[in-house]
């Protein structure tokens, strides 16, 4: 099966089904379904274990050895969440033991973040940018700069970044995921959103990386 | 309801993903139709919304995965 089909598959089966039947073979010994099963979730694997890591290489090792662990515990796997879920929370921990152990004395204390979270966040003020360039992606320093301002948010924030807005993943899974209440999730994204645009307004403005034509006409948002 | 900018800060995000009540949106767009300045914010927090989802700024180390499928296919052939 290659990729393309596995995807379409499972995007044809949005309860998971497909992908609940082929954890049933696997288990059941076909093991070589494993690769078809976990591809469409290799980016997502990656990512999250970057967004603790910050570093390729050891986000890239998390990644594989996350995997692995999948299939060695798939037979734990209950169907009550979807397997992309179960196998993120189950990277998510992996690189957060990683980093513990690499750098515990630069440990990031949740309980320090979660007292940051009470306090209110105040966006900066800058001038319009209303464009969506689009192109500007083209650019590599165009990409560097969104990337070095996702880097440069605390984790708590980096990581619900990247699975809600990154990756795409819904309010409930990003809770899921992460351990946290959706209500949870709704007050780290606003302010992780907010803190983003204010990383990436001055580095745009500043040095013309983007044009700042207003729209003519307001649009919304999530059009 | 009337909004004022802090009220509409905190909701932004709901507004960008479309969770928000009719009443409240009705709210917002009416301080955003008069505030610049939460405009201004608005804008510039969706369009980096929507650049960040690009897979372009975060992409996958080249080799990647077949570097994870060649790994994987030791530990398979090991069980």
């Amino acid at each position: 099966m290659t990729p393309e089909q596995t995807v379409e598959l499972q995007n044809a089966s949005p309860d998971g089904s497909v992908e609940s039947a082929m954890i049933v073979r696997i288990l059941a010994g076909e093991n070589e379904l494993y690769h078809d099963l976990i591809r469409p979730h290799e980016r997502s694997v990656y990512l999250t274990a970057f967004s603790v890591l910050q570093n390729t290489a050891d986000a890239e090792e998390v990644a594989q050895e996350s995997i692995l662990k999948g299939f060695r515990h798939l037979c734990q796997y209950r169907a009550e969440s979807r397997f992309s879920t179960w196998l993120l929370k189950i990277t998510l921990n992996e690189a957060r033991m990683r980093l513990r152990k690499q750098h515990r004395e630069l440990w990031e204390s949740i309980d320090a973040q979660t007292d940051e979270e009470q306090s209110e966040y105040v966006p900066h003020e800058f001038g319009d940018w209303r464009e969506i360039p689009s192109e500007a992606l083209e650019r590599k320093e165009v990409r560097k700069v969104l990337s070095a301002a996702v880097a440069a948010l605390p984790e708590i924030y980096r990581e619900v970044i990247l699975l809600r807005d990154v990756r795409q993943f819904s309010v409930a899974e990003t809770a899921e995921v992460l351990g946290v209440s959706a209500g949870v999730v709704k007050t780290r994204l606003v302010r992780a959103r907010l803190q983003l645009r204010d990383l990436v307004a001055p580095m745009t403005t500043s040095r013309g990386l983007f044009s700042r034509n207003p729209f003519l006409k307001r649009k919304k948002p999530w059009s | 309801m009337v909004l004022n900018c802090k009220d509409v800060r905190r909701e932004i995000s709901n507004y960008i993903d479309d969770d928000i009540t009719p009443e409240m949106r009705a709210a917002l767009e009416a301080h955003l139709g008069q505030c610049r300045h939460c405009s201004a914010i608005l804008d510039g927090t969706h369009n980096v919304i929507v650049l960040i989802a690009d897979d372009r700024v975060f992409p996958l180390p080249v080799g990647f995965s077949s570097r994870l499928h060649d790994r994987l296919q030791q530990e398979l052939e090991s069980v």
